[in-house]
């Protein structure tokens, strides 16, 4: 089952278990969507449960928050991550504050599909999870395979908090894997260990748990060991285990899509450096893209977008300090 | 350090030059409860007698070397166990370190054997910067900026390197690293003491270099202390008679041991008794000694010292000693001749604008001396005198001193007046210029002035004064000048100034 699929399974398992779940967004009814997860979904579930919304990112996650405070379990779907920013207010001044504000939980789920890597250029391409990591009350997810998508999917579908569920575009065909037929959760703050590893490890999620791995097969030649920890959720994310990886490999490599400054690699190296100081033997590398918009041209994606080459390079620099 | 996990006692390392220690008696025997800093031990080295306080709190698992052994600085002594936990004696078995008790020559030679061709460096800069699990002897110093590290240069310690050297006692420098421009990365540092570099490594040590208390010292032991540092205060000088026949260094004796004649007994040197041996003939190999001695009127300073005393002992505990007025009035001279107070290094002349005054104190039984230092003496009036020369020699004889009480002095005062002696020729304690002797103070016939300016003969306390100093830096006739102006000082002393 590919990433795509396991999205789309999750969805409608959630839909016919759960009558509060309803799909809004551009596009998605009649024409299944974009990317088309919800295929066939407004023929199941007839236009009152798969909405098709007008043209405005502000009106659906409005809509979505109202709904949600009156009880429903509302998805959202940004036909691109990059248009969210017109649905900023709603998210950030409403629905993520709305629980300490007036005490009411707001359970929605958007989802945004992320990344580049087609050419897709600066407005179709964009990693924006770290702006919302630093919202207190919003939920980052970023699924890396489609098990976890479809389980990610689930617990934010079923999460009393607005959830940003990040589904990466560049995995949707690519990645397939089997995924188990029966409806699941996958809990929220739990790292994955996506290759166990001695010398060197690599804190990722999202596309570049799979770049991570690529590098990693690479550099088996070389005899350095890699361990890939696939954070799953940023927020919450599972500090334990990376420590944990931290005190294993005592080198550390963070790595993502994102651009560099303010990027939750930051985070999670302030965190290595105050929690684990005395367990480092390298200075702790991040490798994310540089501080600019995403290129249109292929050439100049590709030397944007974290490459394998890139990241082999950047593990073999620390593993070698 | 909470006391999770099995605590190693070591040599601790008492003062720059000290590289081993012998345990004097055990206050603790295995399977006692200890607290954190309470006394487990008492040590003796050339410097100071002290003991070691518990770094943790638990149980006396294992004693590793026993009473009488002189060991290396970082040899681990004990092993103390967290309290309850029955901790696995998993680090402390492949150290089994009791060194095989009869060690003759060879048997120690023997354990010695991964660098036996290095049998007569002396520890601290050896260091090959080759095979890993060669354990070389770890130098005394902790890892920081030593540079002992092949070629010299200083590399990065990481964070995690120097958490796992100090929890297992591994000296950074003599792990080879793999890491870029041969930084010991955390995997050398794990391999190191996986192959059991950390717990072996004193081990050889151990036995190459004390020779045991029943040998007198092979060649490489008093190697060790001496090549260090010869611009170092040490210790310094017994009254002179005493010190001036000194025994040929150990370091010549043959490594061969005699058997004692008829009649004769062997009795075993204390590392503090190696460590005068070896300053005493030093300083005679180094300073061209020369004394010269005054005699001078203690009349005024025994009526002084009367009134005062009883003033002291009420008011402050305090005893006005003669030595607190010597000392006193030498501090003041010493103002006044800078070279005195100096000393030669190299071939620079280094002069102070403070002196440190070291007394020899000696240390009950007649079985050594010490030389504590009160710094800063400048500073002090004849109360504040007294009362430090006081509480260091308590000290002293209470082996309460630490290493810095010994160290940096620059000049010294010998007492050995006490017993009646009236003159001495004291040695000096390197690197300082001179050393003071102050003898007995006794009522003679002394030829006065009268009223009218005509010779009498009164009944006045007389005491001597030795200056011996190092020709080499100080002349005769300097020398002169400052016995006369230190005589002048006491004999007209001036209540007002002190």
């Amino acid at each position: 089952m590919t990433y795509l699929q396991a999205i789309s399974d999750g969805l409608r398992q959630e839909m016919r278990r759960d009558k509060r779940v309803f799909v809004i967004g551009e596009d998605v009814g009649v024409y299944g969507g974009a990317f088309k997860v919800t295929l066939g979904f407004q023929e199941e579930f007839g236009p009152w449960r798969v909405i098709d919304a007008p043209l405005s990112e502000t009106a659906i996650v409005g809509g979505c928050t109202g709904a949600a405070i009156m009880g429903m379990r509302p998805v959202a779907e940004m036909q691109f991550a990059d248009f969210i920013s017109c649905a900023w207010d709603h998210l950030v001044t409403v629905a993520a504050k709305q629980r300490w504000r007036a005490g009411t939980p707001v359970p929605i789920t958007v989802r945004l599909p992320s990344g580049g890597g087609f050419s897709g250029g600066p407005f179709h391409s964009q990693n924006p999870e770290s702006s919302f990591a630093h919202i207190p009350g919003l939920k980052v997810i970023c699924p890396a395979t489609p098990e976890d998508a479809k389980g990610l999917l689930a617990t934010a579908i079923q999460d009393p908090n607005p959830c940003l569920y990040f589904e990466h575009k560049h995995l949707y065909r690519r990645l397939k894997a089997e995924v188990p037929e029966e409806r699941y959760e996958t809990p929220f703050g739990k790292a994955r260990v996506h290759r166990e590893g001695e010398d060197v490890s690599v804190i990722t999620w999202g596309a570049m748990v799979h770049t991570a791995d690529e590098a990693a097969q690479q550099l088996e030649g070389d005899d350095i060991s890699v361990e890939i920890v696939d954070l799953r959720t940023l927020i919450p994310w599972d500090k334990q285990a990376v420590l944990a990886s931290v005190s294993k490999t005592s080198k550390v490599v963070v790595l993502h899509e994102d651009t560099l400054t303010g990027g939750f690699g930051g985070e999670i190296a302030a965190t290595i450096a105050e929690e684990a100081f005395e367990e480092l033997d390298a200075p702790l590398k991040r490798i994310a893209a540089p501080d600019t918009p995403v290129p249109f041209s292929p050439v100049l994606e590709k030397a944007y977008i974290p490459q394998v080459e890139e990241v082999v390079a950047g593990i073999k620099e620390v593993a070698e300090y | 350090m909470a006391t999770t996990s099995a605590i190693d006692v070591v040599m601790p390392q008492m003062g720059v030059s000290v590289s081993e220690g012998t345990i004097t008696k055990w206050l603790k025997q295995e399977g006692e409860p200890i607290e954190a800093d309470e006394s487990l031990l008492e040590i003796s080295t050339d410097k100071v007698d002290t003991e070691v306080p518990s770094p943790g709190s638990g149980i006396v698992q294992q004693i590793l070397v026993q009473e009488g052994e002189t060991v290396e600085v970082g040899t681990k002594l004990a092993v103390i166990a967290p309290a309850g936990a029955e901790a696995p004696a998993a680090e402390a078995a492949p150290a089994a370190q009791e060194p095989p008790a009869p060690a003759t020559q060879e048997a120690a030679a023997e354990a010695e054997a991964p660098s036996s061709s290095e049998g007569e460096t002396p520890v601290p800069e050896a260091a090959p910067p080759e095979a890993a699990p060669a354990p070389a002897p770890p130098a005394p110093a902790p890892v920081a900026a030593d540079d002992s590290n092949g070629g010299g240069e200083k590399t990065f310690i990481s964070p995690v390197v120097a958490r796992i050297a100090s929890e297992h006692g591994v000296d950074v420098n003599q792990v080879s690293g793999t890491g870029r421009g041969g930084r010991v990365t955390k995997k050398d540092i794990l391999g190191f003491v996986e192959s059991g570099g950390a717990a072996e490594q004193p081990e050889p040590q151990e036995q190459a270099a004390p020779a045991a208390p029943e040998t007198p010292a092979p060649p490489e032991t008093p190697a060790a202390p001496a090549a260090p540092a010869p611009a170092e205060p040490e210790p310094a000088p017994a009254p002179a008679a005493p010190a001036a026949p000194a025994p040929p260094a150990p370091a010549s004796t043959a490594p061969a041991q005699p058997e004692a004649e008829p009649g004769e007994s062997y009795e075993p040197m204390t590392a503090m008794r190696r460590g005068i041996a070896e300053h005493m003939r030093r300083s005679l190999d180094t300073s061209a000694h020369v004394t010269s001695a005054i005699e001078v009127d203690m009349s005024r300073v025994v009526a002084i010292r009367k009134k005062l005393k009883a003033e002291y002992q009420k008011s402050y505990g305090v005893n006005p000693t003669y030595l607190a007025f010597v000392a006193r009035a030498t501090v003041d001279t010493l103002r006044d001749y800078p070279w005195i107070n100096g000393e030669l290094r190299g071939d620079q002349i280094v002069t102070r604008n403070y002196v440190n005054l070291g007394f020899a104190v000696e240390l009950a039984d007649g079985k050594g001396l010490i030389v504590p230092v009160v710094r800063h003496t400048e500073g002090l009036n004849l109360l504040g005198m007294a009362r430090a020369i006081s509480e260091i020699a308590q000290r002293a004889r209470d082996k309460k001193l630490l290493p810095d009480d010994v160290q940096g002095g620059t000049f010294t005062i010998t007492n050995p007046g006490g017993y009646g002696t009236f003159h001495g020729t004291p040695v000096i304690s390197q690197p300082q210029a001179a050393i003071l002797g102050t003898y007995a103070v006794v009522k003679r016939p002394w030829v006065i002035q009268d009223d009218r300016g005509e010779d009498v003969i009164a009944i006045r306390p007389i005491m001597n004064l030795t200056l011996t100093y190092d020709h080499r830096l100080v002349d005769g006739a300097l020398a002169g000048r400052f016995l006369r102006d230190l005589r002048e000082k006491l004999e007209s002393w001036d209540e007002t100034k002190y």
